[in-house]
């Protein structure tokens, strides 16, 4: 049997996409800046793009353990999957966005930063782009300080009282990178040779690693990569329903402990590159875990969400509670699995109390207070009381009000890892925010149910098919 | 009429759950059922409740948190205010971050250590307790029913007649 795709979910779709048109008109009309906006698209990009990963994630675990009760619904991340291209092209307009200087989300990439030497008429340059910049920052956003309008995770030279409670001497080893140094040089000669007071030691420390090149280069393979494994698993799989061998089903086997190699790896250092080279200053070990915890359950709470759609549709009869009860057990345990990460990240920092460390913390803290508190309510708590207990997990209700607030959770959480290094105070969660979340909201909803559509919605010739409709917990 | 124990003894656990919905859906009621290793499906034949277990857990578990803030709480603010990392922060809130280890593992330890004993003492199983077990054999590769005749309403040889048709390979008798 195969899915339609009913004209009314189709215009609800629609119509969310329509609010993300609707949201970016808003932005352009009400004159928010542009940093603002691409930082909005990173999000939404990211966010998708870790469902979508997460849905192939969960097709390559469940062959490479053999699992059988999720033989049933298999089709749905991998559909999930083909939202992939999408969402990478996204962030790759995104990161393309920074490197040709459009926006600063990747602050690193500004070559003059990591220059050693630079000359009296550069150096005259660089700082009348600067004042341009702010300019013009100012001139879209009157209430912004217009030192706060690049986005730069500058130093803050304007630090409030606030913040040295926490920084008491809270500077980097580097020069305040606002402050204008040319009238310093105001009779050497133009082409005088002089050490580049922009020089940041620390992103120079990381070009190593952090340089445009290299950079790009590896979001092209993770994404190249990532694609080609979803396009493999579902060609073997829907090749298989017409075979009927098992020869399919030992390549997609073989083919999954390779993914979760190359996963294993890139989940991580995709979080170093897109995330956390937001805050090119800092960094953390953990990091790409606590990505990855995030990115986790919101695929199994995704996956969680279309099966109940299809089952409340009159499809997946043959999915029932108990089926349920281990997607919520799924979706219980690595909530508290992110939660654990957060905690080990957080514990740590807080307790060394390090400057360079803690400053990320800090800009959280004094900005995003309560979205920041929030942020855990939301995905640890209320999700660790509410499926708790086992009758919650087998009941669909139960799943799809917990399911919305994890999504929706969730993409604060990725919002909290961008918006701080990009736009500091400057944020908002307005017409703009929640339009683009609901547009690319339809946007993963359209491509995934449309590639559902495409194929039978059971793998009937999947070796483990029959086991999982006897699936009894 | 005196009352009666008859123990039926399978070889096959499949057989044995197979008599089991067939006794039960003519109105026998089963006693107990005595197996080495636990048999899918069965509790619910037999009429064995959902367990409770759960929800002593969170009981213990949140006995345990408790416990755990209010030593910390004694501990680290009240008695001796501790000044942790030089954070001039010495409200227990403002502390929380340096608890939460603390918290988590009184929280698993009372649960964990709650449910263990717990399950001990409902099933009976402590020092000195004899064995229930009727039939040595049902440890190793063989299953047993029990049932009461007092509990039913059928006599003891209808009883043992419907056990040997549905495969039982050994029938025995005792006075309750």
């Amino acid at each position: 049997m195969n899915y339609t795709l009913t004209k009314n979910t189709r215009n609800i779709l629609f119509g969310m996409m329509g609010l993300g048109v609707v949201g970016l008109i808003y932005a352009f009309v009400a004159g928010i800046e542009g940093q603002r906006i691409w930082a909005n698209l990173l999000v939404n990009g990211l966010f998708f793009t870790f469902i979508a990963l997460a849905g192939t994630l969960f097709v390559a675990i469940q062959y490479a353990a053999e699992a059988g009760w999720s033989a049933g619904f298999k089709r749905v991340p991998e559909a999930m999957g083909q939202y992939l291209p999408v969402g990478g092209l996204v962030i790759l307009v995104v990161l393309a966005g920074s490197a040709f200087h459009v926006n600063h989300i990747y602050h690193w990439m500004d070559d003059y930063l990591t220059t050693e030497k630079t000359t009296v008429q550069d150096l005259r340059a660089y700082e009348e782009g600067l004042q341009h910049h702010a300019a013009h920052a100012e001139h879209h956003d009157a209430a912004a300080p217009a030192a706060e309008g690049h986005g730069h995770d500058a130093p803050h030279a304007e630090a409030t009282p606030a913040a040295d409670k926490y920084v008491s001497e809270a500077k980097f080893p580097v020069g305040p990178e606002h402050d204008l140094y040319a009238a310093n040089y105001e009779k050497a000669a133009p082409t005088d040779s002089i050490a580049n007071p922009h020089f940041d030691e620390i992103i120079a420390g990381k070009s190593g690693y952090l340089n445009k090149p290299f950079f790009f280069a590896r979001a092209i393979i993770y994404l190249a990569i990532w694609i080609f494994f979803t396009w493999f698993f579902r060609k073997r799989s829907l090749a298989e329903d017409l075979a009927g061998d098992e020869v399919k089903h030992k390549k997609n086997m073989n083919a999954s402990g390779w993914f979760l190699v190359f996963f294993a790896v890139t989940s991580s250092t995709m979080a170093w590159d897109w995330v956390m080279s937001v805050d090119p200053h800092w960094f953390s070990t953990l990091f790409g875990w606590y990505v990855f915890s995030g990115m986790f359950v919101t695929g199994l709470t995704m996956i969680t969400l279309i099966s109940i759609h299809l089952k409340r549709n009159g499809y997946f009869q043959h999915i029932n509670e108990n089926h349920l009860h281990d997607l919520g057990k799924f979706m219980f345990g690595v909530s508290v699995f992110w939660a654990y990460l957060w905690t080990s990240q957080f514990l740590l920092i807080w307790y060394a109390n390090i400057p360079e460390e803690v400053t990320y913390f800090q800009d959280r803290w004094e900005n995003y207070k309560v979205l920041w508190v929030a942020n855990l309510v939301i995905n640890f708590i209320f999700p660790f009381l509410v499926l708790m207990s086992r009758d919650a997990k087998r009941n669909m209700a139960y799943l799809v009000v917990a399911g919305v607030v994890i999504i929706c959770g969730h993409w604060l959480d990725v919002y909290l890892m961008i918006m701080p290094g990009t736009v500091k105070a400057n944020y908002g969660i307005g017409l703009l925010e929640i339009g683009m979340f609901a547009g690319f909201a339809g946007l993963f909803g359209y491509v995934t149910l449309n590639a559902l559509s495409k194929a039978p919605l059971v793998a009937k010739n999947h070796p483990f098919v029959d086991e999982a409709s006897h699936h009894h917990i | 009429m005196s009352n009666k124990v008859i123990y039926g003894l399978f070889d096959d656990e499949e057989i044995l759950l197979k008599s089991a919905k067939d006794m039960v859906s003519k109105g026998v009621r089963i006693k107990d059922v005595f197996s080495p290793f636990p048999i899918h499906g069965i509790d619910p034949v037999i009429g064995v409740p959902r367990t409770r277990l759960a929800i002593m857990s969170f009981i213990y578990g949140a006995i345990g948190l408790s416990l755990a803030w209010l030593m910390m709480w004694y501990m680290n603010i009240s008695d001796w205010p501790l000044d942790i990392g030089g954070k001039p922060s010495q409200a227990f809130y403002m502390n929380l971050t340096a608890f939460i280890p603390v918290s988590f593992e009184m929280t698993v330890f009372c649960a964990a250590h709650g449910m263990a004993l717990t399950y001990l003492i409902v099933n009976s199983l402590y020092p000195g307790q004899q064995p229930h077990n009727p039939d040595n054999r049902t440890t190793d590769d063989k299953f047993m029913v029990q049932i009461n005749t007092a509990d039913n309403k059928k006599t003891a040889e209808e009883i043992k007649s419907m056990l040997s048709s549905t495969g039982a390979i050994e029938i025995t008798e005792k006075e309750a």
